[in-house]
């Protein structure tokens, strides 16, 4: 298989992904959507790495997983502290700021 | 005979389907369990692209840590609110399209981009190049990433600390 076959399914899970973020209303949800798209990325960045012969790119897909790992860790706190003070999951509930 | 497209193609079918399944179903739980096996096919496909130390990075790191903390999240917040968590979506319509316009956009750039079909070859052991690059090359994002990890360790324990 080629490279565009690689990219192509990356892409295909990044479009899935967005459309999981832009549609889903409960914020675990919408994390899960990141989640898909971040991973498609490093899909991606594997690939890359791999038809161009140069470890560095799975390098930078350590890091990208790493701080994936990271950036889930305090969403989810904060989706906790939300729920603590505001007693809901919905995004849309959270309107504190509208003018 | 050679099994790599073969390979492709069943954990690529596998990872639409199930990356589906995380964006449409109704109960959260499913959701995350359909994004374990969807974290753990792409390292099946991590393994196809002879990655084999991220393949098990991406085993240990998403789908042991992140699907852990997401599970103990719903928990949490299942016992706060009391019921059970059914999630709905909104403008699905919209939200279709403009995830089509942004993919249609994506493939037609690779449409046109010259991408090459042939695979240099690697390092003789490719797990020892990086830790290697991670030591020389690559130390400072390394130890950045440290920093990163204490922010975020310190961030989590504060926002999730009970209430006074």
């Amino acid at each position: 298989m080629g490279l565009q076959a690689y990219l192509t399914l990356a892409a295909l899970l990044f479009a899935i992904g967005l459309f999981g973020v832009v549609t889903r209303r409960n914020m675990i949800g919408i994390l899960l959507g990141i989640e898909l798209m971040l991973n498609a990325v490093n899909i991606n960045l594997v690939a890359f790495a791999r038809f161009n012969g140069d470890p560095a790119g799975l390098l930078f897909t350590v890091f990208t997983i790493s701080i994936t790992v990271a950036e889930v860790a305090v969403g989810l706190a904060l989706v906790i502290r939300i729920f603590r003070s505001r007693r809901t999951v919905v995004a849309d509930h959270l309107d504190l700021l509208r003018g | 005979m050679n099994l790599e497209p073969i390979a492709f193609w069943g954990l690529g079918s596998l990872l639409v389907a199930s990356s589906l399944a995380v964006v449409l179903s109704k109960n959260l739980f499913h959701s995350v369990l359909y994004l374990a096996l969807a974290l753990t096919g792409t390292a099946g496909i991590f393994l196809t692209l002879e990655a084999e130390f991220l393949a098990a990075v991406q085993l240990l790191l998403y789908a042991g840590g992140v699907i852990t903390i997401v599970v103990f999240a719903i928990v949490v917040t299942e016992r706060l609110v009391g019921d059970r968590i059914t999630q709905t979506s909104r403008q699905l319509l919209p939200g279709a399209l403009g995830a089509a316009a942004v993919l249609i956009g994506i493939l037609g750039f690779l449409g046109r981009a010259p991408l090459p079909e042939a695979r240099p070859p690697l390092p003789a052991e490719v797990t020892r190049a990086i830790g290697h690059a991670l030591l020389t090359r690559f130390v400072l994002p390394f130890e950045l990433l440290a920093v990163l990890f204490l922010a975020a360790l310190l961030g989590a324990m504060y926002f999730a600390r009970p209430d006074d």
